[in-house]
């Protein structure tokens, strides 16, 4: 099986910070793939490059076998690639519906859903449990609520490649089960990037485990391997290995 | 932009343009001729909101489509003779391609660099305009002839120099506009702009490119101001370099600004408000520019949000 992204010798600095740093990576159609590591490993910087958000300084990215190093943002949106922000960033001042309605009709133009926005956009809601705060402005929904609002702007996207940048952050523990279950049914037609601190969520979830640090892939395996890594434990716990 | 009440929405546009349409019976000949001409420049104001209230692009150079709209249509007629069709037309399309141009430059730019870049540009018209004096008229200024400014429709010919021609020639294009524009801002399209006001960033990983969407708003409010410079030197008879200066590119950013940016009958409040006040007071005082600026700045402090963007906010969540 081909994989869905690859991306080979990516790299990313920031002045003399090698943010990214030559990252080989590859990901399999269908999998729920968490990426974990310590603070300023590079893991948001890392997705960012996958989404278009920052160009890299060197390094290529493919998906579903084409070269999309070069296409802007919006485009790979369009090709399937949802990024959603760990930065919570909905728009404030619009309801909890037009901040959906804007993926899901972006998805009619694209000719990669049918139906009225209405439907899509109320369906984008159920499924994250925000149908009822419709109408609401998004700035005026409870924290957890926003980030859940980001979740179904993703989901909205219709995406192939579903990127969460540390959805559970600031998610209560009976969220986080709610959570849980919503990736596993976004997982059934969508393959999931999924960056995370909360381990449990990681181990319940992730089909495989890529572990970042200092901008470079430390370590890549099943949960159990990945648990059993004396590199990754000090990673973790800031010590040479 | 919510699912509420269209119908509501288009009930309040056609009770406002049934109203202008009543008042042309019954006012007298002086403020008929005022609304007349308010109405034409509220259409200028309704094209700088499409991309200051909608877009959140706050342009300084937006009467260069006013009067490419002005000189369009009134070179048109005084030189190649054209009807008033036909200039209207040519006004439009001067006003359009000059907006694509200004658009795929200044939009390289945002914020305080694109308020720099328009005022740039509308500097380099009105010179232009200056320089080929022996075509514009330099700053005098050109009468469009009484006799070309007839609309023959069929058999029948409507001078537009006659008060009630002139005053419904006005209605007609001020109602278009005002639909066009309502329909605009609550279509999809609409919502795509206005998330382009509130956060670029995000917009474009929702899959939008913005600069094309952008650059889309620039062409229509340039369009729109170049229909209402158009039809001002058809129906009121001028086209003078002042509509080119950097004056008529501040006039609509504060008709729009007292009426309620983002508001689809703010421009026409603005409009109406700022006339009357000036026509009111000059009426009094020779110092009525004191108490112009005396009663905007009472506006801004008690209507921060425009006239009509505060009624929306305290009352009437419902106002497109
Ligand atoms: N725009 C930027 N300009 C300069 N430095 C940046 C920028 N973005 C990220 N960095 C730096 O790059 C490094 C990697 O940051 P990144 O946000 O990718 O880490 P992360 O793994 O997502 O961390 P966290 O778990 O805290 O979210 C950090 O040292 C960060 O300070
Ligand atoms: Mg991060």
């Amino acid at each position: 099986m081909m994989p869905l992204l690859t991306t080979k010798g990516l790299s990313r600095n920031f002045g003399g910070l090698r943010a990214v740093d030559g990252v080989d990576f590859a990901l399999m159609p269908g999998e729920i793939r968490a990426v974990i590591g310590p603070n300023g490993a590079g893991k948001t910087t890392f997705v960012s490059l996958v989404s278009g958000r920052i160009q890299p300084s060197s390094g290529m990215i493919v998906f579903d076998g084409a070269d999309i190093t070069n296409l802007p943002a919006y485009a790979r949106v369009r090709l399937g690639i949802a990024y959603t922000f760990q930065i919570t960033s909905v728009f404030a001042n619009l309801t909890a519906y037009d901040n959906v309605a804007l993926p899901v009709q972006r998805t009619l133009t694209d000719g990669r859903s049918k139906g009225a926005v209405h439907a899509g956009v109320m369906a984008a809601l159920e499924r994250t449990g925000l149908a009822d705060r419709a109408h609401m402005p998004a700035g005026q929904l409870s924290y957890g609520h926003q980030r859940l609002l980001e979740v179904a702007m993703g989901l909205a996207l219709k995406p192939r490649l579903l990127i969460l940048d540390e959805p559970t952050q600031g998610l209560a523990d009976s969220e986080i089960d709610n959570f849980i279950g919503l990736v596993r049914e976004i997982a059934k037609s969508a393959t999931v990037l999924l960056i995370e601190h909360n381990m449990p969520v990681v181990m319940q979830l992730a089909d495989r485990i890529t572990v970042f640090n200092a901008g470079k892939i430390l370590a890549e395996g099943t949960p159990e391997q990945v648990r059993a890594n004396a590199e990754v434990q000090a990673a973790y716990l800031g010590t040479t290995p | 932009m919510k699912e509420v009440s269209p119908a509501k929405a288009y009930a309040l546009h056609l009770g406002v343009i049934a109203l202008l349409f009543a008042l042309s019976f019954v006012l007298p000949e002086y403020h008929h001729g005022l609304l007349a001409r308010i109405m034409v420049l509220a259409v200028f104001a309704m094209g700088y909101n499409m991309l200051f209230g909608y877009v959140g692009l706050l342009s300084l150079g937006h009467a260069m489509f006013f009067s490419a709209g002005l000189y369009g249509a009134g070179l048109a007629v005084i030189h190649l003779g054209w009807s008033v069709p036909a200039a209207f037309a040519a006004g439009l399309a001067c006003g359009a391609l000059l907006a694509l141009i200004i658009g795929v430059l200044a939009l390289r730019t945002s914020g305080v660099a694109f308020m720099i870049v328009t005022m740039m540009f509308a500097q380099v018209f009105y010179l232009i305009i200056l320089y080929f004096a022996s075509w514009t008229g330099g700053d005098q200024g050109l009468v469009v002839p009484q006799s070309a400014r007839v609309l023959v429709l069929g058999s029948t010919s409507l001078g537009l120099t006659n008060p009630t021609v002139r005053y419904m020639s006005a209605l007609a294009l001020f109602s278009i506009v005002l639909l066009v524009t309502l329909a605009v801002v609550r279509s999809r399209y609409g919502r795509v702009l206005v998330a382009i006001r509130e956060n670029e960033e995000r917009t474009k990983m929702l899959g939008y490119d913005t600069f094309s969407n952008k650059l889309a708003a620039v062409v229509v409010s340039g369009t729109i101001c170049a229909a209402s410079g158009a039809a001002y030197a058809l129906l009121f008879g001028y086209v003078g370099s002042t509509f080119a200066s950097v004056q008529y590119s501040i006039l609509p950013l504060l008709w729009v600004l007292l009426g309620g940016a983002a508001t689809t009958l703010g421009p026409l409040i603005g409009t109406l408000f700022m006339y009357y006040v000036v026509d009111i007071t000059s009426g009094y005082t020779s110092a009525y520019l004191l108490i112009v600026g005396i009663a905007l700045i009472l506006l801004v402090l008690f209507f921060p949000k425009g006239i009509l963007g505060t009624i929306r906010q305290r009352w009437l969540g419902w106002l497109p």
